[in-house]
């Protein structure tokens, strides 16, 4: 390895740009002639439209456009879609109900836009929005999956009797009700997996710039795949042709998820850019992201588990509502059903697994994936049932772990999964070191003497990252392949671009995917550059999202890597007049084995681009490109442990200690890897003890701001203790696995599993707040 | 409308600009600083934090004309050319930022935090002293440590002042 290679905690090279104040988002872009938009958005969860009346807001100083969600209909932009086609158990389709950019007839939800404002400046726009008048006819809302089940629930679509999408199994429903009969013990639980807003800190923004001349569409915007977006818009929406509209996602200040999918505002800003023959911007502000970003989580699931007398799991059994929102996003039906389902067998070897998820509407944000959509959610459900089993079947909870886990590989679960490799006994043995387990019993005694109740709580996580192949995802349903693709440029002097279909949004991909090519070539990754989120210069890709860029897109990478180098050893070997099975490259050189012959990198590049002495029938140039299809998902897993201390005249908990132990297979860049723990850790123990979306019974959003949701914050957290066990993932030939969403799936159940341990009651709902936590302790 | 004149990162500047503008958008729309960032409405996240007079203050939460006659750094003025603040080195060297959108803000909060504290910085005081600030991404683990590195450094670099 060398000094910046593979391994190596490389310092980031983008942090320049950004600790200067020289990154560059959409909001930071100016674009010559812009106007700025404003939406007009409905304060009611449901109500029929009776009319628009534009006409003061047309006179208002400033005043370019006012257009409705008529005129978006009249126009034939289309609705938007939902990419993922879920079957239900009786053989029928996903009952969708249609979603136009802006809406024309209806409003299903607060926050959704009736119409927009195109101004001069965005303080016009805003001061014209207020001018618009809608006359709103409210009809009864449905704000929650109760509410929206019950008998006689309002309906938000006439295509979805009783709000029911789809109504979901995977699994042998009759084997699983046998186990259970015939167990010796069984545990259940019911579960909420509140509903949570991603909060990227940018909020999501859009600059659309139409060129009449040549009937082609810019638009900038803060998107995790724009290729996808493009694709969609196109293909979908008949905004744009493909080849007439470029797609840019600069600097992106996060995403989590949200940044996924295709949402109305960019439509309607490249929509109205061509209306007002204006480039528009919209900028969102926090609260339009609490009201209109796609929400996360929210489940109510029923699970139980069977046990035979050896403590061992027999059958594990499911029953999932999940809402979907309003409307169907871009990949909602997915993430209850593929993404979490198929998670269920968590660490353990479980003969018996059935799980039915029924997918509602209600009148809400729409919900889709967030930090690693679906899998926290199964996650927490089979980790909270493992702790609560342990509780009632009065054995260590590690133990009945270890008891129940899989140590075979590979490993085929009843719900799709095949395992490839794991050790999970490695990582629950070293978080078990690291917090020193086999002390805690005096250390909460202790605590005890002092009034304090101390929890200890186990996680082991598995999750199942870079979704593949596509072949496979397609035949589930899928609308998209999921491969990704790359090109390696070799300059004529020597430098190198990399051109990836993934995208970086913080997770260091410009520093980790030259990592790889200054291994391969031994060269400084200054001298690489990585060049993404530009549909004019990457020929397409898929995005970044479910821990997908080190697996599937730095494999891509590697694959185009290594077309490069084989061209460029027969270069070598022809310039140094030796046989091309001699030259290896070391330290930026191609060198013949064994002689002190050699030829430097920009030497074999000049040579490649003069074309004056090449191989005969060599093509001049030295790049490649390469698609990269995984042949499976890869599997990430480990353990967290922690410690709580609860204070019972408060309720209030704080952290003792937090210790997460992973296996995500090979690092890149082990100080990058363990940044994006701790920011899934943030995530999952945001969601356990703070965060939570919160709508009243007429669909309001209650936590509409900073102010009202809370988000995890310094003095919230503890600092982590990280440690790294290794088994490499033989699906992909970097045997790397993914590491973006751990923290967010493995981190809730640690903590609420230490809390109820504490307290002494299992009851308690995420999150778990002070209060909640009170009553708890004092019923 | 009235101009506002004031000096930004050690040059004067004046900016025409609506009574109800803020500081924020002052720096960003008129002056083309676009370091300072805006995350929420309601004066909770911190990405807008600049320097007033030697203060953090969150320039979400002051209108322009507040600002008339002050000095204002931004995370643009705080490199001595090529040379890093030692904050900014510090959240490089400890990877104390990911996607960078909190970042400009909460260098500005942390080298004020350092600066208030003189040197007697330890974690808990940093955890409590940023929680004004959001990061959806760090976890804050790194920032903290950052902030810890930075602490120190500023004390060397005052030193040989
Ligand atoms: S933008 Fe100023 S505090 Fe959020
Ligand atoms: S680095 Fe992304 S919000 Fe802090």
């Amino acid at each position: 390895m060398g000094v910046e290679g593979i391994g190596a905690s490389v310092v980031r090279k983008e942090d320049r740009r950004f600790i200067t104040g020289k990154g560059r988002y959409v909001d930071d872009i100016k674009v010559m002639g812009m106007t700025h938009a404003h939406f007009v958005r409905s304060p009611h969860a449901h109500a029929k439209i009776k009319s628009v009346d534009t006409a003061e807001a047309m006179k208002m100083p400033g005043v370019v456009g006012v257009l409705t969600g008529q005129q978006i209909v009249d126009d034939k932009i289309g609705n938007l879609i939902c990419g993922w086609a879920i079957t239900s158990k009786d053989g029928t389709g996903m009952k969708m109900g249609a979603w136009p950019a802006m809406a024309p007839e209806t409003v299903r939800f607060v926050g959704q836009a009736v119409a927009v404002v195109i101004a001069e400046t965005k303080n016009q726009a805003r001061d014209a929005a207020e001018a618009v008048v809608v006359n709103y006819e409210e009809l009864p809302a449905a704000a929650d999956i109760r509410a929206a089940i019950a008998p006689g629930a309002p309906q938000l679509h006439p295509e979805a009797p009783g709000n029911v999408i789809y109504d979901w199994t995977i699994g042998e429903e009759a084997a699983t009700d046998a186990a259970f009969k015939a167990a010796a013990n069984v545990v259940s639980l019911d579960i909420t997996n509140n509903r949570l807003v991603p909060n990227a800190m940018e909020p999501r923004a859009a600059i659309a710039e139409y060129n009449e001349p040549e009937e082609h569409f810019t638009l900038y915007t803060t998107s995790q795949n724009p290729h996808v977006a493009r694709l969609v818009l196109s293909a979908f929406y008949n905004i744009a042709q493909e080849h007439k509209l470029r797609v840019v996602a600069p600097d992106v200040g996060g995403g989590f998820g949200s940044k996924i999918f295709i949402y109305p505002e960019e439509m309607v800003a490249l929509w109205a850019s061509k209306k007002v023959g204006r480039p528009v911007k919209w900028t969102g502000d926090r609260t339009e992201a609490f009201l209109t970003d796609a929400h996360g989580r929210d489940h109510l699931t029923k699970a139980e588990m069977a046990f035979d007398k050896d403590n061992k799991v027999t059958a594990l059994r499911v029953k999932t509502y999940a809402n979907l929102g309003a409307y169907m996003s871009l990949f909602s039906s997915s993430v209850p059903t593929y993404l979490y389902a198929t998670l269920l067998s968590g660490q353990y070897n479980i003969p018996n697994i059935f799980a039915e998820v029924i997918s509602v509407y209600t009148n809400t944000v729409p919900v889709d994936a967030y930090r690693g959509a679906g899998r926290p959610e199964a996650s927490f459900v089979v980790e909270r049932l493992m702790e609560t089993a342990a509780r009632q079947l009065k054995v260590d909870p590690a133990e009945l772990r270890r008891k129940n886990f899989i140590t075979q590989f590979p490993h085929q679960t009843p719900v799709i999964m095949a395992y490839d490799i794991g050790d999970f006994n490695a990582s629950l043995d070293s978080a078990m070191k690291a917090i020193d387990y086999a002390g805690f019993p005096a250390r909460k005694a202790k605590a005890k003497s002092e009034g304090k109740l101390r929890g200890i709580g186990v996680s082991c996580y598995i999750e199942a990252c870079g979704i593949a192949p596509s072949k496979a995802v397609g035949s589930l349903g899928a609308g998209v392949g999921l491969w990704e693709s790359a090109e390696v440029r070799v300059n004529p002097v020597g430098t190198i671009e990399v051109l990836t279909g993934s995208h970086s949004h913080g997770q260091g991909h410009e520093t980790t995917f030259c990592q790889l090519i200054a291994e391969r070539l031994g060269i400084p990754i200054s001298q690489v550059q990585i060049v993404h989120g530009d549909t004019d210069k990457v020929q397409f890709g898929m995005g970044t999202y479910g821990s997908r860029s080190a697996a599937v897109g730095l494999t891509a990478i590697l694959k185009a890597m290594e077309k490069v180098e084989a061209k460029a050893k027969k270069i070598a070997a022809h310039q140094l007049e030796a046989s091309e099975g001699d030259i290896v490259i070391e330290n930026g050189e191609f060198k013949v084995t064994g002689t002190d012959k050699s030829i430097a990198l920009p030497m074999v590049a000049l040579a490649a681009y003069t074309a004056h002495n090449l191989p005969d029938g060599m093509e001049p140039g030295l790049k490649e490109g390469a698609f990269y299809d995984p042949t499976n998902f890869t599997f990430p897993a480990g353990a967290y442990i922690c410690e709580m201390e609860v204070d019972s005249a408060t309720g209030k908990s704080s952290f003792v200690n937090f210790v997460a132990a992973d296996d995500f297979g090979r690092l890149i860049n082990p100080m990058i890897v363990e940044g994006q723990v701790h920011g899934g850790l943030a995530q999952g123990i945001g969601q356990a003890l703070l965060e939570g979306a919160v709508y009243d019974s007429s669909g309001q959003l209650l936590t509409a701001s900073f102010m009202d949701y809370a988000m995890p914050r310094s003095d919230d957290l503890p600092s982590f203790k990280l440690s790294h066990t290794t088994t490499l993932c033989p699906g992909n030939p970097l045997g790397v696995k993914g590491c973006g969403e751990a923290g967010a799936i493995g981190a809730s159940a640690a903590v609420i599993n230490a809390i109820t341990d504490a307290i002494g009651n299992n009851n308690l709902e995420m999150p778990a707040t002070p209060d909640r936590v009170w009553h708890a302790i004092h019923g | 409308m009235s101009t506002v004149k004031l000096t930004v990162n050690g040059k004067a500047v004046s900016a025409d600009v609506e009574d109800r503008t803020l500081l924020v958008h002052l720096l960003r729309e008129n002056l083309n600083l676009t370091g300072t960032h805006v995350g929420c409405d309601t004066s909770q996240c911190g990405a807008c934090v600049v320097h007033i007079d030697g203060r953090a203050v969150k320039s979400c939460t002051v209108l322009a004309a507040q600002a008339a006659g002050s000095n204002v750094t931004t995370i643009e003025g705080i490199a001595k050319g090529d040379e890093l603040h030692p904050m900014q080195a510090a959240f490089r060297d400890n990877h104390g930022l990911q996607c960078g959108y909190c970042t400009p803000g909460m260098i500005m909060s942390a080298i004020d935090i350092v600066h208030r504290h003189s040197g007697q910085l330890d974690e808990e005081t940093v955890r409590t002293e940023l929680e004004g600030n959001i990061c959806r991404c760090t976890g804050y683990h790194n920032i903290v440590k950052s902030v810890l590195d930075a602490a120190g450094r500023m004390k060397v670099a005052q030193a040989a002042e």
